[in-house]
């Protein structure tokens, strides 16, 4: 049983101690949280919950899509959700999304400059930064005796059967264009057909495409390389020192992820409140010190053990993010990538 | 009409949670989003017609039968040493065959995968003995075994609940007859017990032919099922109207075989599960 495993075991129980203990709290205002697996310090929901009397209704996703939805179909009605830029902008244009009052946000000035007004949105009225980071590879030192700088390691068929991938279709597409040397916000569906072919070229060399368990099979070495979101590969290495973390010289993906309060909300001032509270100083410092994701929180930051902040994998340098691009909202070409990305999953 | 107020809850029920779900599964199936609303269209049984989604079909349809294939060859002589008099331990096993059971499935199922990983505790065990490790994990053999670990008591217990039922006499008057226990088998429990079987294969194809979550957690997203495919349109794609043909085409196929399976057991008289 791996550590990991242990852990997870630990706080649903303690999770699930929380809800049995705040279940019979009837008339309390509750606000529901619907955020990735495995993205915040569980503790500091129940700090919520003592400081404001609000009861957290916590859920949790594993894509961008999975989440969008969920919110877009209705039937839900969550109060703060945390997507990446592409959905935000498409969020935002499908008018999914409340304005925030950044009155009711104090907090707000923590943030740093540079991850305000970005293009998803560009006025910065309707997100609030949460976490940031790239996609690249993570592989294990032990196994792996090439230099892992380019997105064709994960082509080569020495590693057959030692592959993991990400299970997530703007993140397996974005990086197979980036290998092909094209935009990964491309709208050619000549360009798409290509990354189709290669990744079914691909398909008998990985061992499996997955999700947040990528985590545990890397840490107990079921695999000798994975894609991954850098974040967690910060966590992985904290387990495993025998792995490393490579952001691919031909570019990779910059991503943002902020909180939002989708138009299903039913409380905004209680999500307005949440979103303040997970951005003071001391919450936003004990989440990135749990998930280990970077966290674009000034004070929060400097808090950092000197090894975090140093960590090129958290905060890589402006070179390893030279060809680095931000997925763009797509709209209707999505449909593309859709077709693309099924295909590959059903040959 | 005293009958009609009773059975109305249940026709609510029905109607709300089995015949308007299938309407708008039918709805779905035969529109099209386009940029003027929604359209008729065929479109979405085109599309699941092409080679690559026949493939996927194909793919489920093969890996069930193995599924029901083995659940068959192992079950059935489960069935027989549970139904056997002699054996004293009988509610014991029988016991100790439903106690899994009890057991929420998908658990089970990652049970199976730390099981069978690289590292895992078979792989741990072979490797002490200085045996080589077994490398099944994300295989089409351990979706088969995931399969087949979950739908083999839906096999065994229809076949058990026959043969316990077979008149003792029968067999007997086989045996003063002459026959051997080869023929006494081959002539008398087994046509017995067809309808059993029939129920045990059609309780094992169903899910198996329908399950995304195990070829899912043990296929590695490798090996796309019906159900998968179904799964995707749905939760990650949002493509409805795809996802509700496929639906459609997989409770033909359903219906197809049960009134198949249906029409050769009234054939045979059995006294099966429907």
């Amino acid at each position: 049983m791996t550590k990991v495993f242990k852990t997870t075991l630990a706080l649903l129980l303690v999770a699930s101690i929380i809800l049995a203990m705040t279940g019979c709290s009837e008339g309390k205002p509750t606000l529901k949280v619907y955020n990735w697996g495995d993205y915040i310090d569980e503790s500091v929901l129940v700090e919520f919950e003592e400081e404001y009397g609000i009861r957290v209704i916590y859920d949790t996703y594993a894509t961008n899509e999975d989440m969008y939805i969920k919110i877009k179909a209705g039937g839900s009605d969550y109060d703060v959700a945390f997507p990446s830029d592409y959905m935000i902008e498409r969020m935002i244009k499908e008018d999914l999304l409340h304005e925030i009052d950044f009155n009711n946000i104090p907090n707000f000035k923590y943030i740093s400059e540079e991850f305000k007004n970005l293009d998803y949105d560009s006025s910065n009225n309707y997100s609030v930064p949460y976490m940031w980071g790239t996609v690249g590879i993570i592989y294990n030192t032990t196994m792996v005796d090439d230099t892992v700088d380019s997105w064709d390691i994960l082509w080569n068929e020495k590693y057959a059967n030692q592959i993991l991938m990400l299970d997530s279709q703007r993140d397996s597409i974005g990086i197979t264009l980036k290998k092909l040397g094209y935009s990964l916000n491309t709208r050619d569906v000549n360009e798409l057909e290509a990354v189709k072919d290669e990744l079914i070229k691909q398909k008998p060399l990985v061992l499996a495409y997955v999700g947040d368990d990528v985590k545990d099979k890397m840490i107990s070495e079921e695999a000798a390389m994975a894609v991954v979101w850098s974040g967690d590969a910060v966590y992985m290495k904290w387990q495993n020192p025998n792995l490393e973390y490579a952001i691919p010289k031909e570019g990779s993906n910059l991503w943002f992820d902020a909180m939002v309060i989708p138009k299903t909300s039913k409380n905004k001032e209680n999500a307005e409140l949440f979103i303040n509270f997970m951005t003071s100083t001391d919450i936003a410092f004990k989440n990135t010190d749990y998930i280990g994701y970077s966290t674009p929180h000034v004070e929060a930051r400097k808090l950092l053990d000197d090894e975090l902040i140093n960590d090129k994998t958290a905060y890589p340098s402006s070179e390893d993010l030279a060809n680095c691009e931000v997925f763009k909202d797509l709209s209707d070409f999505l449909t593309e990538y859709d077709r693309v990305w099924t295909e590959v999953k059903a040959r | 009409m005293k009958e009609n107020r009773v059975v109305a809850p249940y026709l609510i029920w029905m109607t709300i949670f089995i015949v308007l779900p299938i309407i708008l599964v039918i709805f779905f199936g035969v529109t099209i989003r386009t940029e003027s609303g929604l359209q008729l269209s065929l479109d979405n049984f085109k599309r699941f017609f092409e080679p690559i989604y026949l493939m996927v079909l194909w793919r489920s349809i093969r890996l069930a039968l193995i599924s029901t294939v083995i659940c068959l060859i192992l079950g059935y002589p489960m069935a027989m040493i549970l139904a056997s008099n002699g054996l004293k331990m009988k509610n014991t096993l029988v016991l100790l065959f439903i106690i899994p059971m009890w057991m929420n499935f998908l658990l089970r199922t990652y049970a199976w995968m730390t099981l069978l990983e690289r590292g895992g505790i078979i792989n741990t065990i072979l490797n002490f003995l200085k045996l080589p490790s077994l490398n099944i994990l994300y295989t089409e053999q351990a979706v088969i075994l995931g399969m087949v670990y979950n739908f083999l008591p839906f096999m065994v217990l229809p076949i058990y609940s026959v043969l316990i039922k077979i008149d003792k006499s029968l067999l007997e008057a086989a045996e003063d007859l002459g026959a051997d226990s080869i023929t006494v088998f081959r002539k008398v429990t087994f046509p017995l017990s067809i309808s059993g079987v029939i129920s045990g294969i059609t309780m094992v194809f169903m899910p198996a032919v329908t399950t995304f979550v195990i070829s899912r957690l043990l296929g590695g997203g490798q090996f796309t099922l019906i159900g998968n495919l179904i799964e995707q349109q749905f939760l990650f794609v949002g493509d409805w109207s795809f996802g509700s043909a496929i639906s459609i085409v997989m409770m033909i196929l359903i219906l197809v075989s049960m009134g198949f399976m249906s029409k050769y057991e009234k054939e045979n008289e059995g006294a099966g599960l429907w």
